[in-house]
């Protein structure tokens, strides 16, 4: 076997830059063979369609956040993920492709993580689907991020942590067999009731750019980040593990209130911090929500939609009710998320 | 008026000399993103508009709407993020207004890129001053249309439209950006140039050059 010698500048586990995408997809196709991976499109598929007269659910955007979106692309959750390059949305042939395949004759819903160039694509790509199809496209936009704090002033608030209960609830709505409308309101409801907030203690590095997209001193941390490196609402002296958890909670219940309801609590690390730093984070995150009168009725800690190498962590709330933990309780069997099978 | 129209070649020429521009000044635009955005306009428009100048090269168009539908979709589908969307757009309205001709005059030229720009706000909703590539698109082809009611003719109104892209991009450095990811920088986002204002001169420049030749 012939192999690749090339030597990589930078202390990763890659080929080269230009081949990270297509060689994660290989990857991905060999470990998993619920999936089929369209190479040439860039899409992951289930590797078994779901059944006639279902809606099917299709997300994407760049990557970089894995497992998001391919890791939830499976029974319960997702029926099609379209790959873009590092942190850049995909395009609309992409999501055409996509729609046309996964349609069931029941609708496909758009998931759409609010960034620019995200919505811009997938508005093209409906609009392509209808005019060459005639499938019926619902979408919904993801919009949690508390740190974007004057959103009528700015592309509005980015589709953050909320992005992967949403995937969850809304698939299990549509394996229930609901309508269009009525997933898509499902999935509505769970973007006007998740909030999220995030936090860098290090940049991430862009494998095309060789070096950290911004420099975050030792001594500071960057808090409200997005998932792509870029800033937050202010940086702040390093701190503690409780007082971080103050800072990102904080933000979250002045938006939102959440007591009177069950919540489902997600904590979760952007790639580059090790489990038992989530773990620590998530006591502190509980201690303030008990604190505060909020019932925690599900949770979920570990690293589900991350920037690359990024250290750091985000903490997501969803206000949910019975109909919401029943289809957060449904069965899932996907690469990363997986109970109930 | 020396020159009453402009061809299908010389439009072809004009989006070839849009790639030689946008290749050359890679890492500049690349930079500025780096400042305000992610670091991948420039490799984003390289790509892009390489691909476009292929598929010029392998089959020239023949139409007008053949060569901006093509070079509008090549974008579309080869660039991703918010560039390939806008500019794509752009490109498309222009094929779109322009139809099925050979050559266009000036009037027809000056109406094609107006729609484009129109393109542009309704997929971007920008607005003046947003910081955006509409800051330097809508006082370019004020220009335009101003010299060509001033009876220049489409060379000298290219240049007049360059002259006010130059000024509309150097003007976003001063500006607060409410478009875009750049938007989420906030008062931090004062002090740069927008890579798009900076990507839509060369834009303007390429097609004054282009003229300029004849």
């Amino acid at each position: 076997m012939k192999v690749n010698q090339e030597v990589p500048d930078m202390k990763k586990l890659i080929n080269s830059p230009e081949t990270v995408l297509a060689d994660s997809l290989a990857g991905v196709a060999a470990a998993h063979p619920d999936l089929r991976v369209d190479h040439a499109n860039r899409i992951i598929f289930r590797a078994t369609p779901k059944a006639a007269g279902k809606v099917a659910l299709l997300s994407g955007g760049g990557t970089g956040h894995e497992p998001l979106h391919g890791g939830f692309v499976g029974e319960g959750m997702l029926d099609a993920a379209c790959a873009g390059a590092i942190f850049t949305s995909p395009t609309p042939d992409q999501m055409l492709e996509a729609t046309k395949v996964v349609d069931r004759g029941a609708g496909v819903l758009h998931i759409v993580k609010n960034y620019t160039g995200d919505v811009m694509n997938f508005e093209i790509g409906a609009e392509l689907a209808a005019a060459e199809t005639g499938i019926k496209v619902a979408v919904v936009v993801v919009n949690d991020d508390v740190a974007v704090e004057d959103s009528s002033f700015t592309a509005g608030r980015r589709g953050v942590g909320t992005t992967v209960l949403l995937e969850k609830i809304a698939g299990a709505a549509a394996e229930e067999g609901r309508d269009l409308a009525a997933v898509a309101a499902v999935a509505q409801k769970v973007n006007e009731s998740g909030r999220s907030m995030g936090v860098a203690l290090t940049s991430c590095t862009v494998p095309s750019a060789g070096k950290p997209t911004f420099v975050l001193p030792d001594d500071e941390m960057e808090i409200g980040v997005g998932i792509h490196g870029e800033p937050g609402r202010r940086r702040v002296p390093l701190a503690g593990a409780a007082e971080v958890a103050r800072q990102l909670v904080e933000p979250i219940l002045s938006d939102l209130d959440f007591t009177g309801a069950p919540t489902i609590v997600m904590l979760n690390g952007l790639g580059g911090t090790p489990l038992i730093e989530l773990y620590v984070m998530y006591a502190e995150v509980r201690k303030i929500l008990d604190a505060a009168g909020i019932t925690v009725a599900r949770s979920l800690v570990g690293n589900y939609i991350t920037a690359l190498d990024m250290a750091g962590c985000s903490v997501t709330i969803l206000k949910a009710d019975d109909d919401l933990l029943r289809l957060w309780d449904a069965p899932v069997n996907t690469s990363g998320l997986r109970w109930g099978i | 008026m020396t020159n009453e129209t402009i061809s299908v070649d010389q439009l072809s020429g004009w989006l070839t000399r849009f790639n030689d521009l946008v290749t050359e000044q890679v890492s500049y635009l690349t930079e500025l993103d780096s400042a305000i955005g992610d670091a991948d306009h420039g490799s984003n428009m390289t790509r892009g508009m390489s691909a476009v100048v292929e598929k010029i090269q392998a089959s020239p168009a023949g139409t007008v709407d053949e060569l901006f539908t093509g070079a509008g979709m090549t974008l579309v589908t080869s660039v991703g993020g918010a560039s390939g969307p806008l500019y794509g757009t752009f490109f498309l309205r222009i094929g779109a207004t322009a139809g099925p001709v050979g050559t266009l005059d000036a009037p027809g030229l000056a109406s094609a890129l107006r729609a484009g720009l129109g393109g542009v706000v309704a997929r971007g909703k920008a607005e003046v001053g947003d910081k955006t590539m509409f800051d330097v698109l809508a006082p370019a082809l004020d220009a335009f249309d101003a010299a060509l009611a001033g009876s220049s003719d489409i060379p000298s109104a290219a240049r007049a439209a360059y002259s006010a892209a130059q000024t509309g991009r150097d003007a976003t450095q001063a500006l607060l950006a409410r478009k875009g990811r750049a938007s989420y920088l906030g008062e931090r986002s004062i002090g740069h140039i927008d890579p798009g204002a900076a990507s839509t001169s060369l834009l303007f420049q390429a097609l004054a050059e282009t003229l300029g030749k004849e």
